[in-house]
């Protein structure tokens, strides 16, 4: 790319904004990730007879909609995102783009 | 460098002695009794060749450029390639071993299921929309964006061919064991005809045919899948409860006929409702876990499906589709094990004299379809279990042969000046090469325990292609050396971490119990933390005059990773 088409975007305010939001929302998110997976594995590693608790008189125990809860989660985070940043962060890339590429 | 280290461990672990089941980390298919030969699963498998010999054809009339060999030309939907990405994630060790994890752990399973799953956000929130804006055919090109060409992209196919090659290797086994298993055919014979199938697809197809494969075989076994948990669901009357209820009495009734006390047998019929001796201790845990998730966006096969979409818009939606497809699926082959152990279990049709799975314990979902669809149903489990160890072999060599070709030799040796012709025939010639090493290896290892091969490839996924990737994109300061550097000691350390793990040393290599020097399940942990050290530490002390180039490159690369701008449209024509 050339240097002065970086330059310009690297001026353009909607630039600056887009990094970080983006960054920031998917950072949060990682985050947000991590702390479901590890919560569960540790949950897994150190307390068995909770997951293993019955909810009421039959077999099902806590276990399962726990983990049913991890995958759902993992589905609907990744659409979270991708919903966002296809909506709100590729229509200020395209904002940019259209700025500095006349 | 590392084919011949490769080379070495390999012959280390060739001549070394048969072994006993390992740990579940890695879906290992086992060893298998050939069965008698199945006629209607291979008159259905016969069907998808002849189907996916058409889709070649019509993808090699499409095939003509680099681009079209590498990335189907750019050409691919956020649905089609989601699918594919699924595709190359539920492969037959997923579905079989999966399953039976569920028969026999209940709950385990499901544990085991989730940490393929979580590395998918991560990937979508820091990787997936970079690697579009900033590559064009390999992760290399990412990896290597703003550094030195030559170490960057040595490290990259080092990184990417070690991780195929043990990625290969256990889908070759396990297909010739698989097919011994469901087609009564001889294991060589089975190996011969996924190495052959599998380079006519890459050779004349490329990624479009590689991706189409994928995507087919991708809808036949969610299908599959789906039918045989809605047929389970449908005999308890959508109850999961008592589904839950049959499988607890049914493994309460295999234990109390061991001889267990009714107190015990009930105890341990209820086990499988929660977390049982899956994960032993939580360093073992988080280790496996990083492995997993963090792998998952370390696979070469995996990431250069991100280049096959025309924009980070579609890449987005892919992975997105990709994750819907493969948690939908890990709930399905929940629903199948709990199945299994209702249907299977209790049939004495399915079991040998000691009470266990004929053909072995890999093949729960197999006499599940045999229980809920009869013999033409079973035929086409058989037949689509075929078809994705195939499917997922082609996208192995595909993205191995890439790395020779476009990193190696493109770059590397004719630093950026061979034509695209000349690159394209080498990428077909390391097809063949790659093919015939698929098929000896295979051959060669068919006795082996290859439990860990899949696990030691996610973990150097892990510690190797992930950290150089992701400092790469995010962190200015981070330099070629420290890259390379960083990247090779996160290599090394996994595995060599592996071959001293209990999975390797004691059950593969033989050795005493207890005297592997590495306790735990996964190096992921460890190596991780090394490979991201070594990067930080060897940046930072870089004080080269290349390294002031590289720092200087950072805020040009961010730019273009951020918004796209200047990045090669559709895999540029």
């Amino acid at each position: 790319m050339e240097l002065d088409l970086t330059t310009r975007i690297l001026k353009d305010p909607r630039y600056q904004q887009l990094k970080a939001r983006r960054s920031r929302f998917g950072w949060w998110l990682t985050l947000a990730m991590m702390l479901v997976y590890y919560g569960f594995v540790l949950l897994v590693a150190f307390d068995k007879p909770f997951l293993a608790t019955r909810l009421g008189a039959g077999v099902t125990t806590i276990g399962m909609p726990i983990g049913l809860a991890v995958i759902a989660f993992t589905v609907l985070i990744t659409g979270f995102y991708v919903r966002r940043a296809n909506t709100e962060y590729d229509a200020l890339t395209e904002q940019i783009a259209s700025a500095v590429l006349k | 460098m590392s084919a011949r280290m490769l080379a070495r461990i390999l012959g280390a672990l060739g001549f070394l002695g048969a072994a006993t089941a390992a740990i579940a980390a890695g879906a290992d298919l086992g060893q298998a009794e050939k069965q008698p030969t199945n006629w209607t699963a291979i008159g259905m498998f016969a069907l998808f060749v002849v189907g996916t010999l058409f889709i070649t054809k019509w993808a090699a009339a499409k095939t003509k450029s680099a681009a079209d060999f590498y990335t189907a030309g750019g050409g691919i939907t956020g649905f089609q390639n989601g699918l594919a990405i699924a595709g190359d994630y539920m492969s037959a060790a997923s579905f079989l071993g999966i399953s039976a994890a569920v028969m026999v752990g209940g709950f385990d399973g499901l544990i085991y299921s989730i940490g393929f799953l979580v590395g998918w956000p991560v990937v979508t929130f820091l990787l997936a929309e970079r690697l579009r804006n900033l590559g064009k055919f390999t992760f290399a090109d990412v990896a290597a964006f703003r550094f030195s060409q030559t170490p960057v992209r040595v490290f990259a196919a080092s990184g990417t061919l070690v991780v195929v090659a043990f990625y290969l290797i256990a889908q070759m086994v396990g297909a010739g064991q698989l097919i011994k298993l469901l087609f009564g055919l001889e294991y060589w014979i089975a190996v011969v005809i996924v190495g052959a199938l599998m380079m006519v697809y890459v050779l004349f197809g490329g990624m479009t045919a590689t991706t189409w494969v994928q995507i087919i075989k991708a809808c036949l076994l969610l299908a599959g899948a789906s039918f045989m948990a809605f047929m389970v669901l449908w005999h308890f009357g959508f109850s999961p409860e008592a589904m839950f209820a049959k499988a607890v009495e049914v493994k309460s009734g295999i234990a109390a006929a061991a001889g267990k006390s009714p107190a015990d047998a009930a105890a341990q019929g209820f086990s499988i409702m929660g977390p049982g001796g899956f994960i032993k201790d939580p360093i073992s845990a988080i280790s496996f876990g990083m492995a997993l998730m963090f792998g998952t966006a370390g696979l070469p096969h995996i990431l250069m499906r991100f280049f096959t979409v025309p924009n980070a818009k579609e890449a987005r939606k892919s992975v997105l589709w990709a994750t819907t497809w493969i948690g939908y699926f890990y709930i399905l082959t929940f629903i199948i094990g709990f199945g299994a152990i209702t249907f299977v279990l209790t049939n004495p049709q399915f079991l040998d004299a000691k009470g266990g799975l004929l053909g072995g314990g890999n093949m729960a979902a197999i006499h599940l379809a045999n229980a809920v669809g009869g013999n033409v149903f079973l035929g086409f489990i058989s037949a689509v279990a075929f078809a994705t160890i195939l499917a997922v072999v082609a996208g192995l060599t595909l993205s191995g042969a890439s790395a020779v070709s476009h990193d190696l030799y493109s770059t590397v040796i004719m630093k950026g000046k061979a034509d695209g012709a000349a690159e394209l025939k080498v990428s077909r010639i390391t097809t063949i090469c790659l093919g015939i090493v698929a098929v000896v290896l295979g051959i060669a290892f068919e006795k082996q325990n290859i439990a860990f091969m899949v696990s030691l490839a996610f973990a150097i996924a892990a510690s190797a292609n992930f950290p150089v990737l992701l400092m790469s994109v995010l962190w200015k300061d981070c330099t070629t050396r420290g890259a390379v550097i960083g990247g090779f000691l996160g290599l090394a350390s996994s595995v060599l971490l592996t071959l001293v793990s209990p999975a390797v040393w004691e059950v593969t290599l033989g050795n005493a119990k207890g005297s592997a020097l590495f306790p735990y399940a996964s190096p992921a942990l460890f190596s991780m933390t090394i490979g991201f050290v070594g990067i930080w530490l060897f940046s930072m002390l870089d004080k080269s005059s290349r390294s002031v180039q590289d720092r200087a490159g950072f805020v040009a690369q961010q730019v273009r990773s951020e918004t796209g701008i200047g990045a090669s449209g559709a895999s540029g024509h």
